[in-house]
């Protein structure tokens, strides 16, 4: 057609979206640019700035010690509760800013969706990656407090960075399904923060997997974030006692989630622009 | 031509009016919709073509040449737009299919992205990421940028203190930095005062004369006629013409007059809330003759008014054959009230020593009843103006430089001669 050696488009109905790798490489700058903004954004005009980034955690976790902590059996024996809520907050805190930050995030941009091509997905994964820098800053209050209670990490500290990870996942992959539903289903927007909540109670934040009967236990392990605060709590603590197949099936229950999240995504992008 | 580096066949793209097109729905309409379309569902295809579809786009077809400028022209609603959106890859299309070879710009807003806390500087960053610039691409171009906008001393505010101006200016000036073989562009040149619009058009046909590719939509016909190459007339959503600007623009302006010859009383095409109706527009010489160059004119405009009322706002303005703006008049500019309490009249405006060169016109009018809009119709009116004798010399003034009349006169002033020796 013609002479000229840029790859051509093709412009037609239901074309295959395949992400094209090599195009999210193109755009790479743009993604770390609405990251960037995202934060910047975030904490402008706010009076404390990114000390939200721990608060949130911190708050939290004096109001489990104080109604909670006190308690027999919630947390485990031989460990501060302090600390082993904290271990949980800091992953979940993370978890539940991107899932709202990005469900909230293509409705957010319609002027972007409807004015300009660029690979939609770029707008929820920005910004769940946005509460990266708040999870580190939450991260290092929490090695404060270990080192506070003469509380070393384990060595399987090691394994962080895959926890990490999967949490990153988990959160992005359900924050993609929210984003395209809440294109065409403002009822979203409202549901996030009961979702949220609902949520925390349903995680093994503030009180450990023992509370749990025996009889929910796999109802329980559906949970994609009981293997994520599990596993982050026990690479920084030591702190485990989680059965490996309850794990499992949280993980898997994470693929299947993450899987349908980025399908779904995909498959309605394309409507975006026509009924945001 | 050379090698097409757009090529559009059969290309449609249909909307649903109601839920989809009108925007995001709530999951109990859509259930309850579901089952309203199972229980519709019967024999025979014609089910599926409802009231609720409209094919902004259908059938579609052109081939833009590498280095072309081509312009899409058409009234409102057309499909301009929609096959801006298509090209852009900003909406998919319903049928049909278009190939595209080059990297691709496009602009079908200026400022896309701005975010209204981060600074002048930021968003310009933002902004040109957005478009589809690279970093080092956009800091060797960032003085280039801040100079055409003028905004040097305010590069580190926030954009939300801006004056609207300022913004405009900032958000053109990024865009016209763009610069890929392909650029899309929806009618952003109509932004800013007159002065820097005359700025945006050169920097345009300074890019589309460095070999770019440009589809270039736009109401402003001068403009198209200034930059583009060759047009496409689109009309409910289908190619009328294509061919060469002159052509088109001629083919589309005999359309608009055509359509424009069923009366004014009967149009549909326009807009307030008919408190006030303009049902007759003349433009004639005072005598009650056809218009002529420089001889005292009256713009005569028959009214209905549904509630005879009090303070009227009454707006003309002139455009020239390719719709250049060349005057306006407002009874808000002269501060005259015009208190007519009656259910019908005319409402006249004088012009003395008529100041437009022969040639063809169109009048839009434009009238308020209390401060709302009654009644707006564009082209209500296309009006010949005669060549006259103005000056009783035998020379008719010539009409090929502009479009305006200017009453003059020469002498010649003996110098005093103390002043030449000195």
């Amino acid at each position: 057609m013609s002479s000229s050696h840029a790859p051509s488009i093709v412009i037609e109905p239901r074309g295959k979206f395949a992400l094209r790798p090599s195009e999210l490489w193109t755009y790479r700058e743009l993604f770390l640019f609405l990251i960037w903004r995202d934060i910047k954004v975030r904490y402008k005009q706010t009076a404390l700035g990114a000390a939200w980034a721990l608060l949130q955690p911190l708050l939290l976790m004096i109001v489990f010690t104080l109604f909670l902590g006190q308690l027999t059996g919630v947390g485990p024996k031989g460990v501060p509760y302090p600390v082993f809520t904290l271990s949980a907050l800091v992953p979940w805190t993370f978890f539940s800013n991107a899932l709202a930050g990005s469900a909230n995030s293509v409705v957010g941009s319609s002027a972007l969706v409807s004015k300009i091509y660029f690979p939609r997905i770029l707008i929820p994964t920005a910004a769940a990656a946005s509460y990266l820098i708040d999870l580190v800053i939450s991260f290092i209050v929490l090695l404060i407090l270990m080192a506070g209670y003469g509380y070393a990490p384990s060595a399987r500290i090691v394994l962080l960075p895959v926890f990490v990870l999967y949490v990153v996942a988990v959160a992005t992959g359900i924050g993609l399904l929210l984003s395209a539903l809440n294109v065409r289903y403002r009822d979203v927007r409202y549901a996030v923060p009961f979702l949220i909540q609902f949520w925390l109670f349903a995680s093994p934040v503030a009180y450990q997997f023992k509370v749990v009967g025996s009889q929910y236990r796999y109802i329980f392990a559906l949970n994609p974030m009981v293997a994520g605060i599990e596993g982050f709590r026990s690479s920084v603590t030591g702190i485990g006692g989680v059965p490996a197949s309850v794990l499992v099936i949280s993980a898997l229950s994470a693929l299947v989630l993450v899987l349908s999240g980025f399908l779904y995504f995909r498959r309605v992008e394309r409507t975006f622009a026509d009924i945001i | 031509m050379s090698a097409p580096v757009i090529s559009v066949t059969g290309l449609g793209k249909r909307y649903l009016l109601g839920n989809t097109a009108g925007g995001y729905s709530r999951l109990t309409e859509e259930i309850s919709d579901a089952f309203a379309r199972l229980a519709r569902r019967g024999p025979g295809e014609h089910v599926e073509a409802t009231s609720r579809e409209i094919w902004a786009l259908r059938d579609v077809s052109l081939e833009v040449g590498e280095g072309e400028i081509v312009g899409i022209v058409g009234r409102n609603g057309a499909g301009k737009t929609t096959l801006l959106k298509l090209l852009a890859r900003i909406t998919e299309p319903t049928e049909g299919r278009a190939i595209i070879t080059g990297r691709v710009g496009s602009l079908l807003e200026v400022g896309t992205g701005f975010h209204p806390e981060l600074t002048g500087r930021e968003n310009v960053f933002l902004n040109g990421a957005i478009l589809g610039m690279r970093r080092a691409e956009i800091r060797s171009k960032f003085d280039a940028i801040i100079e055409f906008a003028e905004i040097e001393r305010f590069i580190d505010t926030p954009v939300k203190r801006y004056s609207s101006g300022m913004y405009v200016r900032l958000a053109f000036a990024v865009a016209a930095f763009l610069e890929p073989e392909i650029l899309f562009i929806d009618e952003v040149l109509s932004v800013g005062d007159q002065a820097f619009q005359q700025r945006c058009i050169g920097r345009m046909s300074e890019i589309a004369h460095s070999g770019r590719t440009i589809v270039y939509v736009s109401h402003n016909l001068a403009s198209v006629s200034a930059l583009c190459d060759r047009a496409v007339l689109i009309d409910q959503g289908r190619v009328v013409l294509g061919g060469t600007v002159e052509a088109v623009l001629d083919h589309y302006l005999t359309s608009i007059q055509l359509k424009t010859g069923e009366s004014l009383e009967h149009r549909q095409d326009r807009d307030g809330d008919g408190r006030l109706r303009i049902i007759r527009a003349d433009v004639v010489s005072r005598d009650g003759g056809p218009a002529r160059t420089g001889t005292d004119a009256e713009i005569r405009l028959a009214f209905a008014a549904d509630v005879p009322d009090r303070d009227i706002g009454i707006s003309i303005a002139v455009d020239g054959p390719i719709g250049e703006p060349v005057f306006f008049c407002s009874n808000r500019v002269t501060g005259e009230a015009l208190n007519a309490r009656l259910a019908e009249g005319e409402l006249i405006c004088s012009i003395p020593r008529l100041p437009l060169l022969a040639g063809r016109y169109s009048l839009t009018v434009h009238a308020e009843v209390n401060g709302v809009l009654a009644d707006w119709v564009r082209n209500a009116l296309f009006f010949d103006v005669f060549e006259d004798d103005v000056f009783g010399s035998g020379q008719l003034p010539p009409t090929t430089h502009g479009r305006v009349f200017v009453d003059h006169a020469w002498s010649v002033r003996v110098p005093d001669p103390a002043h030449v020796a000195g």
